[in-house]
């Protein structure tokens, strides 16, 4: 941790990356802020990681044949690029790094309500990492991260040990909702009521519920994989009567709503975003922050879409389509709502805003696209085809990427006390989405033109558009590169940040850039909302102190 | 650890006590989807299998089943009492309220396990191991494997509640409960609890739906 950020304003008590020093002071925090730092690191090697395959994959791609990987590295890449990015970046990355330390002061909290289990969880997850590692340098699986059976139970890869692996994360994701959802229900300060919670924070609780309860469903149906694969116990074996459409049914259960675990921390990422760049109270609060909940709980009962030709009878792919679409209005409110704190807004120029027009591209591209294919005749034709990888790769890794550097961006300056160069972060920030663009864009061509995913070798007249493709992944890993080394440079060379330079209003600018390590130095009591853009900075500051004290 | 500390973090006792009551019913939620999936996969293949479904319980032994069902019934009432125990401030009775709950588990444990091996020697296995020949049909195979996974699945949880209640046991000898300050070992009975009401469920549908 380089970031010799300078000591807060006016304050006796050490920031919080000064507050002890030496590895165990690390390794045995409990400090939520310090246990993000170290998720922050964890999750970043591997984003990489998991880009690096991804430029692999691409790089294969090139050619209709063989360009530098035979048939079954590609089966076993593109499922280690799924699984790394999926269960060690995406489902963790904002949550983990930003909701857990940001939630605890956006709430006026010293910390998470239960800080040995937010250090269990990092343990957890480093385990888990590990051990899917471990099965990946054991040669990795090449199901797909889908794993699905019967093939799953036969293949004589390493399936074992990287489904191993994802159990274990799920714990990992199990006690950081459990966490978060008792820290909203029970350390939220002095008046700061559920409804004048900053709206990342009714993201992260809406979230944190559909970990808690779709979890335990992937770790069951990973655990009949597993034990059909080693031991042959199969309950969806065929040789035994079992059905393998059932399998599907609970991989979805959980999978489907996972979607919503990595889009509903971005949305939320997002709902704090604009407001601060547009310096304006959100079009509207309540529309964005039920809308959370909305998918939350409509997400649970979508998971068929990915059944619709698995056979499942007409009136089911119905239903489930139309409830399909129920997600799209959900977000359809919400994309409104932004749109519409930004009109008449004073809007700041900054990188995280820029990241927000991104998001809303991609989310609204990659939505009705969405929308297209939760109808079942369009999905026959679409299924398992490049336009299915496009249109999910545009919602949920565009949506999170983009949002998780509009978070790293946004709340650099109160992590690490220092500035980074807006000139190369607004660069980055268009190199991400023009790279972004450029690599799934010609692959909704390609899919509707019939090209398979999956599928090592295609015929020669699908190459100009892969070559494009294959090119803006080359783009968008460099874009990246530049995102992050710019931040990783502003660590040791930004110039200090002041408390609040975004001159946002939500409660967690309120402590210092970097915060002590209980946040406030006195307990905050809040007497107005996240967003009051109408009061001065210094009248909303007045407004979240008990008054006595803040006299001077 | 023990519920006396004021952690930093919270105000009052009160809101640490409502913390960890919440935190414990969320993992509780978590569990109920866990056991929920199987249980919708079990109704899934009754309705696929429906005859060979009834005359796979008819197999099983109702007699174990249902004395394995007071057994637990009667353990939830002895981990009942223990909070009891601490709000009227006998904390005396405590320990050997969650010994004797401890030992209902354990006689729990050892009936299924003679169930168990019943099954074995009549060739009932789950999954491809299964070698029984009076009942051959898939509906049987498949009844039998999800019968394994999920009475397995339970039998797991009651070992943990057993490590979990003998841990809370030596804390209690330390006489750490109080009327004010109980809340962790209502949490573990709570967990207790849970292990009783899956049970609830698992006896209808393994023994008692016959017909
Ligand atoms: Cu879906």
């Amino acid at each position: 941790m380089s970031a010799a950020a300078p000591a807060a304003q006016n304050s006796p008590a050490p920031d919080y990356l000064h507050d002890g020093s030496g590895i165990a002071s690390w390794l045995l925090t409990r400090d939520h802020k310090r246990i993000a730092i170290m998720f922050y690191v964890l999750i970043v090697t591997f984003l990489f990681l998991g880009g690096i395959f991804a430029l692999v994959l691409r790089t294969e791609l090139l050619t209709p044949e063989r360009t530098i990987i035979d048939a079954t590295t590609y089966n076993r890449m593109f499922t280690m690029h799924g699984v790394t990015m999926v269960w060690l970046f995406m489902i963790p990355a904002i949550p983990n790094i930003f909701g857990n330390f940001v939630l605890p002061p956006m709430l006026g909290a010293k910390d998470l309500a239960f800080p040995r289990l937010n250090l269990a969880s990092l343990y957890v997850y480093a385990i888990g990492a590990i051990v899917v590692l471990a099965g990946m340098v054991a040669g990795g699986a090449d199901t797909g991260w889908t794993f699905y059976v019967p093939y799953s139970a036969e293949t004589k890869t390493a399936v074992a040990p990287v489904v191993a692996g994802i159990f274990i994360l799920g714990f990992s994701s199990i006690f950081t909702a459990i966490n978060f959802i008792a820290t909203v229900h029970t350390l939220r300060a002095e008046g700061i009521s559920w409804m004048r919670m900053p709206l990342f924070a009714w993201g992260i609780y809406a979230t944190s519920i559909i970990m808690l309860l779709a979890t335990p469903v992937l770790a069951l149906v990973l655990v009949l994989v597993a034990i059909d694969h080693l031991f042959g116990f199969g309950v969806f074996n065929p040789a035994i009567g079992g059905d393998p459409v059932l399998f599907q049914h609970l991989f979805w259960f959980y999978s489907h709503p996972a979607v919503y675990i990595m889009v509903l921390p971005a949305m939320g990422v997002i709902s704090e975003v604009v407001p601060t760049f547009a310096h304006r109270r959100p079009a509207s609060y309540t529309a964005i922050a039920i809308s959370s909940l909305g998918i939350a709980f409509v997400g649970f009962l979508s998971w068929g879409h990915h059944l619709f030709v698995a056979g499942m009878s007409e009136l089911d792919a119905g239903i489930f389509g139309g409830l399909s679409m129920f997600v799209a209005i959900f977000s359809a409110i919400k994309v409104f709502a932004w749109t519409g704190t930004l009109y008449k807004g004073s809007i700041a120029f900054r990188t995280p805003l820029l990241y927000f027009f991104g998001f809303l591209f991609l989310f609204i591209f990659g939505g009705m696209t969405g929308v297209a294919v939760a109808t079942q005749g369009l999905d026959v034709h679409w299924h398992d085809t490049y336009f299915i990888v496009a249109h999910f790769h545009f919602i949920m890794v565009g949506g999170t990427i983009t949002a998780f550097l509009a978070a790293a961006h946004y709340w650099f300056p109160k992590m690490f006390g220092r500035m980074y160069s807006e000139r190369v972060g607004l660069l980055a920030s268009a190199a991400v989405f023009i790279g972004f663009f450029f690599t799934f864009f010609p692959q909704f061509l390609l899919g509707n033109l019939g090209m398979p995913r999956r599928y090592y070798a295609y015929p020669a007249h699908f190459q100009f558009l892969n070559v494009l493709s294959t090119g803006g992944a080359w783009l968008l890993g460099s874009a990246m590169l530049l995102a992050l080394g710019n931040l990783v440079v502003a660590l040791k060379y930004g110039k200090p940040a002041t408390a609040n330079p975004w001159h946002s209003r939500s409660y967690e600018w309120l402590s210092a850039s970097p915060p002590i390590t209980h946040n406030f130095e006195e307990t905050p009591v809040i007497r107005r909302d996240p967003y009051c853009y109408v009061l001065s900075e210094h009248e909303s500051r007045e407004r979240s102190f008990p008054p006595s004290e803040t006299a001077a | 650890m023990n519920g006396h500390r004021l952690a930093e973090q919270f105000s009052t006792f009160a809101k640490q006590d409502h913390a960890a009551r919440l935190g414990m019913w969320g993992f509780l939620g978590s569990e109920v989807t866990l056991f929920g999936g199987l249980f919708a996969l079990y109704a899934a293949y009754r309705a696929m299998y429906g005859h060979e479904f009834v005359a796979a319980v008819g197999h099983n032994n109702l007699a174990i089943g249902t004395i394995n069902t007071l057994i637990l019934l009667t353990s939830s009432f002895t981990v009942a009492l223990t909070v009891w125990a601490a709000r009227a401030a006998r904390s005396k009775l405590i320990a050997p309220l969650l010994g004797l709950t401890i030992l209902l588990g354990c006689v729990f444990l050892l009936l299924k396990g003679i169930e168990w091996s019943q099954h074995f020697h009549q060739g009932i296995l789950p999954g491809l191991h299964y070698r029984n020949r009076e009942m051959q049909e898939f509906g049987a195979k498949v009844f039998f494997t999800l019968y394994f996974i999920m009475t397995g699945l339970h039998a797991i949880h009651v070992v943990i509640g057993i490590a979990v209640l003998g841990w809370f046991a030596v804390q209690a000898g330390r006489r750490l409960y109080t009327p004010e300050h109980h809340v962790t070992l209502e949490m573990a009975t709570l967990y207790w609890h849970l292990v009783d009401i899956v049970w609830i469920f698992l006896w209808p549908a393994f023994y008692l739906m016959r017909g």
